[in-house]
């Protein structure tokens, strides 16, 4: 086993119980490299939802609370307030953090508490078979888009920063390294750090969508999509059509995060928390 | 923090100020919740209390979030609480489940009002006790208490943490729209001491769901003390990993969690009775019709009338054994509730056909008047 995997992974949970070729596993290995560069292994609380996204805390060997569909932020809520000093990072996926745990997101999101949210993107309702999803493109045929589906599809990251989240990033699983690093930087950001992650789903969203179960042809794909926010700035609305725009997308250093705003006026402990 | 006072205070409070007293007298430092007629007052004075002693108010979002920032306040180390009514009790069903399998040591304030929807926010019921037990999907078993005035208001509250924190158990404190809004003394013992979580006996190799011989798990460690802790929703074996693809392990468990509760029931049951000697009739009650009832059983026994009392306190779980005890004694079982009729079906069940039991219904949000209840006591007298 690779020296990271033998040091991280929970091995009495093995085997993985993802399909061959998804996307989480990379972005277990980017998460896992991220906690090991900062060292903060006996700080972070990890949190995971319901869905194929939300069993990669499961796998790391750390403190993990695998929650309730779409109630991942509140529970990361209560262990990050309980404790301001641990370092929370939540897995949720597309459906679990934008469909049933919208609200949550929105609100969490404004509260600008500091957590690190890794929503994974599959464009698809995954582990139940393939149905529509709040990320679902426009005219997609899924198992319950049967026509094609009639709605448009969210755009999480413009979501994230509109509802007050304070460092907003998008990568695909295809960008390994600079996910990695991402995590790092947001794990080390004050405030809520959004970071969606756009990832190839050979089962369901590549037979289905995308007329492929190959990972490698749906890695492509998803490279081909993505333009860098660098690259964007030279190009037109036209060229940018259809694109996803990767990197870090929206970082404000300046705005007070929840946990110093709740503990600094509350009291005369001056922000002490009782623990 | 030690937040214990050494001199006995007498303080006049709602019921719903006397559970927050309660509560952080047993050293409640987490509260989420959201307002909700009639339960907002607890909302309102933790907000105020909690910060300066250094703990956490939040208003989340919805009762769906407070139940869970409550439960993840939990395993964050915290004694956490959360209080609603009717629909925001019935958003959180699906935390509280969550809690029961995880084995999530919190505190649900419900301050009932009729039902059911939106019912009548204003006035009083007692039409969730089955959902308080139940209310979740599968098998389970919480602990449910009831006050009848605030001082039991602020002492069932104090208990609801410890015992939450001993059985690893979600535990509610069923009150209602008239405990909960009524003003009167309250009594807070000195020397009262905060509820102390117990870490595992021992850190190595340490199973975060291995049961004892008792059903009941060794302390609870909070995330972030070095013990990897794995908790999670599925049924699972003693280390925390998913189990359905092993069946008696997931029956195991199952059996356990409601084992661990009706198996101690003994050790948790707390009833008052008076008269109980020679009484032939006898009323048993819980919460607020507890009161007329007392002053009903005292005016039949001026009327002549053998006539006896028993309030159950801890209403989940049922106190079995002592209500069987009842039928081998009385004539009749009157039992005055704020529904339909629902706890006189577990008192007809225990007591299977040796005894009469008598339902007596009050709906409306109105309590029952002791005349309403001495009434029933002396129609069936014996000739």
């Amino acid at each position: 086993m690779n020296p990271i995997g033998e040091k991280y992974l929970r091995k009495k949970a093995l085997p993985f119980l993802w399909c061959p070729g998804c996307g989480n596993g990379t972005i277990l290995g980017a998460t896992v490299r991220a906690i090991e560069s900062l060292g903060i292994r006996e700080d972070v609380a990890l949190v995971g939802g319901i869905g194929c996204s939300g069993w990669i805390p499961v796998y790391i060997d750390a403190d993990t609370l695998h929650s309730l569909h779409g109630r991942t932020l509140p529970f990361a809520t209560g262990l990050k307030m309980s404790n301001p000093k641990r370092k929370v990072i939540v897995f949720t996926g597309d459906g679990d953090c934008l469909g049933i745990g919208g609200n949550h997101f929105i609100h969490t999101a404004r509260r600008n508490l500091d957590i690190t949210v890794i929503m994974v993107n599959n464009q698809i309702y995954g582990m139940t078979g393939g149905q529509v999803a709040p990320t679902t493109p426009l005219k997609a045929k899924t198992k319950t888009s049967f026509y094609g589906n009639p709605e448009d599809p969210f755009d999480a990251c413009e979501l994230a920063k509109v509802a007050g989240a304070t460092y907003v990033a998008r990568w695909t699983a295809a960008h390994a390294l600079s996910l990695s690093r991402s995590i790092a930087e947001a794990i080390t950001h004050e405030g809520f750090a959004f970071i969606e992650v756009i990832a190839q789903c050979p089962t369901q969203a590549g037979r289905i969508i995308y007329g492929t179960a190959d990972p490698a042809r749906l890695l492509d794909t998803l490279k081909a999509q993505t333009v860098s926010v660098k690259s964007a700035s030279k190009l037109d609305a036209e060229a940018l059509q259809g694109k996803w725009l990767i990197g870090t997308l929206h970082h404000d250093k300046g705005k007070t995060e929840f946990s110093r705003s709740y503990f600094g006026m509350a009291g005369p402990r001056g922000g002490k928390p009782a623990a | 923090m030690n937040h214990e006072k050494s001199i006995t205070e007498i303080k006049i409070l709602q019921g719903n100020e006397a559970v927050v007293e309660g509560a952080l007298a047993a050293g409640c430092r987490y509260f989420a919740g959201y307002p909700i007629t009639p339960a907002t007052e607890i909302a309102e004075l933790m907000s105020e209390r909690l910060p300066p002693l250094g703990g956490v108010f939040m208003q989340m979002e919805d009762e769906i979030a407070s139940i869970c920032a409550t439960i993840g306040a939990a395993f964050g180390g915290a004694l956490a609480c959360t209080a609603s009514s009717g629909p925001g009790i019935s958003l959180m069903q699906e935390g509280i489940g969550y809690a029961a399998e995880t084995e999530a040591p919190i505190v649900v304030v419900n301050v009932m009002r009729g039902g059911p929807s939106t019912g009548m926010p204003t006035a009083a019921g007692q039409q969730d006790i089955i959902q308080a037990r139940a209310g979740s999907h599968g098998d389970y078993e919480i602990i449910a208490l009831m006050p009848s005035s605030s001082q039991e208001a602020f002492e069932l509250t104090y208990r609801a943490f410890a015992l939450a924190q001993h059985y690893r158990v979600p535990v509610y404190v069923l009150s209602d729209e008239i405990i909960g809004h009524t003003r009167e003394k309250v009594r807070i013992p000195g020397g009262l001491r905060p509820i102390e979580r117990k870490h595992p006996r021992e850190r190595e190799n340490y199973l975060p769901y291995k049961a004892g011989a008792d059903d009941l798990l060794d302390g609870m460690p909070a995330f972030n003390e070095g013990y990897r802790l794995l908790i999670d929703g599925q049924l699972h074996s003693e280390d925390g990993n998913r189990a359905g693809h092993l069946p008696d392990v997931c029956a195991q468990l199952t059996e356990r969690l409601c084992r661990k509760i009706t198996g101690h029931r003994e050790e948790i049951y707390d009833l008052e009775t008076h008269f109980l000697d020679d009484a032939e009739r006898v009323v048993v009650c819980f919460g607020s019709p507890a009161r007329p009832a007392l002053r009903a059983v005292k005016d039949a026994r001026d009327r002549g009338v053998r006539a006896g009392y028993m309030k159950i306190r801890t209403i989940w779980p049922f106190p079995e054994e002592a209500i069987a005890a009842l039928a081998g004694k009385a004539r009749t079982l009157i039992v005055p509730e704020l529904n339909v009729g629902r706890v006189v079906q577990e008192v007809r069940r225990v007591t299977a056909g040796r005894t009469e039991v008598v339902s007596l219904p009050k709906l409306g949000g109105l309590l029952h008047t002791p005349d309403e209840i001495l009434a029933e006591l002396m129609k069936r007298r014996r000739p």
